[in-house]
């Protein structure tokens, strides 16, 4: 039998492409006639507008201006609450809120054409903290500025820590994060026969396409989203484009003429959507071995002005709350609040890094009160086959904490470097103090609860009659792998070499919906589809000798198509929070050894050393790619990256003081990857796109602990921050003494 | 204005003040090079400028008079990738691939200068260029793969 | 926007004396920044790159002069900065990445005058003289006397810096350049120092020279300090006293980059491990 090319390291189907220069992403396209246009945004955090202005000076009848009176449907971005307009009006709920559009045909002009517009705001008391918002000092969205409210309960938390043992709290705090994908986001506009054309730098065409009938009041098929090479997506490019493509689409209607918008670096950061801060509480109740009794957690995320997404976040950050443990007690809270802040969205993990973030961390809390190694106590709860989840789902197949976790204790010398790093520690002539951290998650693969269900995702294959196939889905490319990783596992389904097999481009006019490429879905959930949609071509080959002529008969080619169904005995109530939430769990184990300048508190990674059990890895190189890739995004935001805010408005929206890793602010990461089959997806295959962001966080603080005595609950842990913490655990020694 | 592009000549007669970054791109059609930040921090529009690399978001093309200025697109032959874009290819040195033209043209002029074959060397030639997708390690790969090839 | 190009430097002296207000471009790695971002529209721009005679290194009666126009790759890798001044080619290293140390000047670097200029605080320790030109003829300024306050000198209009004097240090005891960055490459200072340290046989202080960047509008030398550890042995109470003094000649405040007690005490500590011997090399 020939050898299939799951399992290896096919190369990337667009590859030659990126590394030419041929690729083109959306700022790559000379489209003819079209003008740039550009986006007047809300100086201030929350106000009416009163006024808005034109420097008599500028040539405004070159310019071609839309407002939210132009908008022929609804004006409200379609997401899961339709409350953010695709312009202001007559209030601004933030800062950066977009106003009004400028079209020109020279793109400096129409940049300079913003400073010539003046936006006057009668301001209204904003609310900037989630505390505020949680007090109801002002109410900025609904009744009570909460955009979702979620609790998850399993036997009876409050008797169990009444009689708990041992009861452990803690507070944890996790900042915002910027995408930072190197392409900044860009939709080009325009309208061909009657049908409204977007293309751009995405990641779900077909958000974007039921985003736009609404505000255009147009039906699906006068409506079609084509992608163009994207430069990095990370959740960025999820939902955001809805708003960007909807701006450049009504400069197009307006104009006429076709409207290209591309954000510089500055826009990008100040006003696109960011991961959601948040604030996690736990008590914890264990026996005196360290066995968990009762988890109570209560989790607030900063929604910023609109809904977006939010709810769904939130939905996967309670649902990942327990860490991959077994608790026979269980009560979490959780909510979303609004604030008048640029609304944060979609960021790889997707509310599970910032739960995560706590109950990892929180081990290490629990480990001293209890003088216990926090890695046994990891090892004594950690979920097996059998274990039963705070939703009451019961794990059967796949399920590998312990084996990730025994896999990086072993590969990272565990025992060992603790003992040299106390050696170290010890000696006053050394300029540093080395730590050893570990973290272990789980983390679902596809849509949360019955999002897959809701989704009826479609995926298929064609052939032609000479017999080229092509993969039809509308799962996009945007760095991460699925073009290769699904060509692949098509051409091994059929049995046909790789490269036979290649990629339609994502465009709603010639493939089907597959969902959105999110969620750590696009290998598992849509590689199954394919898989399906290629054995269903398969057989109809052979029905006709193998010859693909006689397979289309009259037909140019022929499609197959596989539609979404559950598998058998899942199910999940959106209402209670009981049931299979995740058709699979990841699970992923880190440790992160660093050291600590004792003159500069400045840290430097050592070693990095990670496993991931990805179910299968269909192509080892592009799955080490994600966990790598990832680790290093995960330990730029545990070490470096901080978006400061004044009154709403980040502060440093620059590459240059936003800053994230280079070449040598990180070692090379050692990725094992684990296969643990996950009989529900595509030879076996789970996703990896996200869990590499779980685990970061919390190794780096724990080994900022190991190396410096400090507790440190919170991110990112600049020197600055360590600074502070030392000189004021310092002040309290001397203060006791 | 003269200058050399891609080992063609090229003559230019807009402002001199535009950026070297948008004549390659709009003028002379070669989008190969990309923007990512506008301020010489993230490295994607890297060019080589008489063999050393340069961010061309911040060189106006008044300066680039009788200059040679290569681009991503100089690097492969008539449908042959060079052997670093081959061991880019073959290493996972590309993912999204916005940052790769300027990754490819720091690491070739590393390569060229006779740079170290070691992976510090190697992250220090490319620590003007940002990446958000590899975590880099398999550039380094990839660079280092490219040079262990060279005499 | 109007933009002049000097092909030699009689031509550069005429158009600034012609044009005084016209603003001057070396590398653009600073002011390329400024003109992305619309900050120079409607200025002359007067173009130095071309002359090359101001992009040279040549050896000069007790030191070296360095052009204007010479970049930060060619002073981090020349064997003569290499071997008499090691903390500038140091400091060269570590502005930016290799694009911009390709690119960008000294001369471009000191006009700019931002306070967190990494080659400053060793010209300042190396008490580099600054030779300005203009149309009339020629003047020198101590390195430090050329800053007026944050991206602000003391140039006349119409002048340019032409070149830098090295004078050669004698052989110190000790010697340090620390830059902590917002991360490891491609960064911008927090604070950064330079120091030279000579002793006596007897271990005391003959001469000691510190200094700081980002830590006030310019770079500072730190007088004080300097002034109280001339003639003293490094004991404790010593080194206790002249760390307590850096805080006289600094001024470090809050930003978006850091904080002011970090930048201050983590510059105290550099300087309390520069004095003890435990940072810095000979």
């Amino acid at each position: 039998m020939r050898k299939g090319t799951v399992g290896a390291n096919a190369l990337r189907k667009e590859g030659p492409d990126k590394l030419t220069g041929a690729a083109r992403y959306i700022d790559d396209y000379d489209i003819p006639g079209a003008l740039f246009g550009v986006t007047v945004r809300s100086p201030g955090p929350r106000g009416r507008i009163k006024d808005v202005r034109f420097d008599l000076a500028f040539p405004w009848d070159q310019c071609v201006i839309a407002t939210a009176k132009d908008i022929p449907g609804k004006n409200a971005v379609h997401l899961l609450g339709d409350d953010q307009p695709l312009l202001a009006d007559g209030v601004v709920n933030h800062a950066l809120e977009p106003i009004l559009l400028i079209a020109h045909a020279d793109r400096a002009t129409a940049w300079r054409a913003l400073e010539h517009v003046h936006v006057d705001l009668e301001p209204l008391e904003p609310v900037l903290t989630m505390e505020d918002s949680l007090s109801q000092k002002q109410v900025v969205w609904g009744l009570d500025n909460v955009f979702k409210d979620i609790t998850i309960v399993k036997g009876d938390a409050q008797a169990a820590l009444a009689e708990a043992p041992v009861v452990v709290e803690g507070e944890y705090r996790v900042p915002h994060q910027e995408q930072a994908y190197i392409e900044n986001q860009g939709m080009a506009a325009w309208f061909e026969d009657g049908t409204l054309v977007v293309m751009g730098s995405l990641q779900c065409p077909y958000y974007v396409h039921k985003a736009l009938q609404p505000l255009f009041a147009l039906p699906p098929e006068k409506v079609r989203v084509i992608h163009a090479v994207t430069g990095g997506g990370f959740g960025g490019k999820e939902e955001y484009p809805n708003m960007i493509g909807g701006h450049a689409a009504l400069l197009a209607l307006k104009a006429k003429k076709p409207v290209k918008m591309v954000y510089d670096r500055t826009e990008d950061m100040l006003a696109t959507t960011k991961r959601h801060p948040a604030v996690v509480r736990h008590r914890t109740g264990l026996t005196k071995d360290g066995k968990l009794l009762a988890q109570e957690v209560d989790i607030v995320m900063d929604g910023g002005a609109y809904m977006t997404l939010s709810p769904v976040v939130l939905s996967r950050g309670i649902l990942h709350a327990s860490g991959p443990y077994e608790c026979p007690n269980v009560s979490f809270r959780a909510r979303a609040v609004a604030t008048n802040t640029p609304p944060n969205g979609a960021f790889r993990g997707f509310g599970a890094p910032q739960t995560l973030f706590a109950v990892e961390l929180h081990w290490e809390k629990i480990a001293a009160v209890l003088k216990k190694d926090s890695i046994a106590l990891r090892r004594l709860n950690a979920l097996r086959p059998g274990s039963t989840m705070a939703t009451g789902q019961v794990l059967k197949d796949s399920v590998s904490a312990v084996q990730v976790l025994d896999t990086v204790v072993k590969k990272s010398a565990w025992a060992k470097t603790r003992q040299a790093h106390a050696r170290w520690n010890k000696d006053p002539k050394k300029p540093t103090w080395r730590g050893l951290g570990l973290s272990l998650v789980h983390h679902g693969g596809g849509f949360t609860g019955n999002g897959e269900v809701y989704l009826k995702s479609r995926a298929g294959v064609s052939i032609d009659r000479k017999g080229s196939v092509k993969v039809l889905a509308g799962s996009t490319e945007m760095g991460q792998g699925a073009s290769s990783t699904l060509a692949q596992i098509v051409a091994d389904a059929l049995g046909l070499p790789y490269d036979s097999v290649s990629v339609e481009r994502p465009d709603t006019a010639n493939v089907p919906d597959s969902g959105p490429t999110v969620a750590s879905r696009t290998t598992m959930v849509v590689g199954g589809l394919l898989k399906r949609a290629a054995e269903d071509l398969k057989l109809a080959l052979a029905k006709h000798g193998g010859s693909a002529k006689r397979l289309c008969g009259d037909a140019l080619e022929r499609r197959f198509l596989a539609e979404y169904e559950r598998a058998p005995g899942m199910s999940f109530d959106d209402k209670t929070y009981k049931g299979d939430a995740y058709a699979t769990y990841g699970y992923g184990a880190l440790a992160v050894e660093l050291e600590v300048d004792k003159a500069t508190w400045e840290t430097r990674l050592l070693r990095v050393v990670t496993a991931q059990d990805v179910g299968k890895a269909v192509n080892p190189r592009v799955v080490e790619g994600q966990i790598v890739g990832g680790t290093v995004q995960g330990l730029g935001w545990a070490l470096l990256e901080q978006c400061v805010y004044k009154a709403g408005v980040m502060q440093n929206p620059r590459l240059t003081d936003y800053v994230i890793p280079t070449a040598l602010d990180v070692p090379d990461v050692e990725a094992l990857i684990v296969e643990n089959p996950f009989p529900g997806g595509p030879f076996g295959a789970k996703g990896v796109g996200e869990m590499p962001m779980d685990l970061p966080g919390p190794a780096v603080a724990a080994a900022v602990l190991a190396a410096t005595g400090l507790f440190l609950p919170f991110l990112p842990l600049t020197p600055e921050r360590i600074q502070a913490a030392a000189d004021a655990a310092q002040a309290e020694k001397e203060l006791v003494s | 204005m003269k200058l050399t592009v891609n080992g063609k000549k090229r003559s230019y007669a807009g402002l001199p003040f535009k950026r070297l970054l948008d004549v390659l791109r709009e003028d002379f059609g070669l989008t190969g090079t990309k923007e990512g930040c506008g301020e010489g921090e993230c490295g994607a529009c890297t060019v080589l400028v008489d063999g050393e690399p340069v961010n061309s978001c911040l060189v106006p093309v008044g300066q680039m008079e009788g200059a040679q200025v290569e681009t991503v697109e100089s690097l492969a032959s008539a449908k042959k990738l060079s052997r670093l874009q081959s061991a880019f290819l073959e290493k996972g040195g590309a993912q999204c691939g916005i940052c790769t033209p300027g990754m490819l043209m720091a690491a070739e002029a590393h390569r060229r200068a006779g740079g170290k074959k070691t992976r510090q060397a190697v992250c220090t030639a490319v620590s003007g260029n940002l990446c958000r997708c590899t975590g880099y390690k398999h550039i380094v790969d990839s660079v280092m793969a490219a040079l262990k090839g060279r005499k | 926007m109007r933009f002049l190009r000097a092909r030699t430097p009689e031509e550069a002296l005429r158009l600034a004396e012609k044009h005084p207000d016209a603003k001057p471009l070396a590398g653009g790695t600073d002011l390329m920044v400024a003109w992305n971002a619309g900050r120079l529209d409607g200025k002359t721009m007067l173009d130095l790159s071309p002359l090359k005679a101001w992009a040279r290194i040549s050896p000069a009666k007790d030191g070296a002069d360095v052009g204007a126009l010479v970049t930060h790759a060619r002073l981090m890798r020349h064997p003569e900065v290499l071997k008499f001044w090691p903390l500038l080619a140091e400091a060269c290293g570590t502005v930016g990445g290799p694009q911009i140390q390709a690119r960008g000047t000294l001369g471009g670097n000191i006009a700019n005058a931002s306070p967190a200029g990494d080659p400053f605080p060793p010209l300042a320790v190396y008490e580099a003289r600054v030779r300005l030109v203009h149309a009339g003829g020629r003047r020198e300024l101590a390195f430090l006397d050329v800053f007026a306050g944050v991206k602000k000198t003391h140039l006349a209009p119409g002048e340019l810096i032409e070149s830098v004097h090295l004078p050669h240090p004698p052989k110190p005891s000790r010697q340090l350049f620390r830059k902590i960055g917002t991360r490891a490459a491609q960064a911008i200072s927090k604070t950064m120092m330079a120091g030279l340290l000579w002793l006596e046989r007897d271990g005391a202080v003959r001469e000691v020279r510190f200094a700081l960047g980002s830590m006030a509008p310019t770079v500072k030398r730190l007088h004080a300090a300097e002034e109280f550890l001339r003639g003293r042995r490094l004991d404790r109470p010593t080194v206790d006293k002249a760390v307590e003094l850096l805080a006289a000649d600094v001024s470090p405040i809050d930003d978006v980059r850091s904080t002011r007690a970090y930048r201050l005490r983590a510059a105290q500590n550099v300087f309390r491990g520069f004095l003890e011997g435990r940072l810095g090399r000979s």
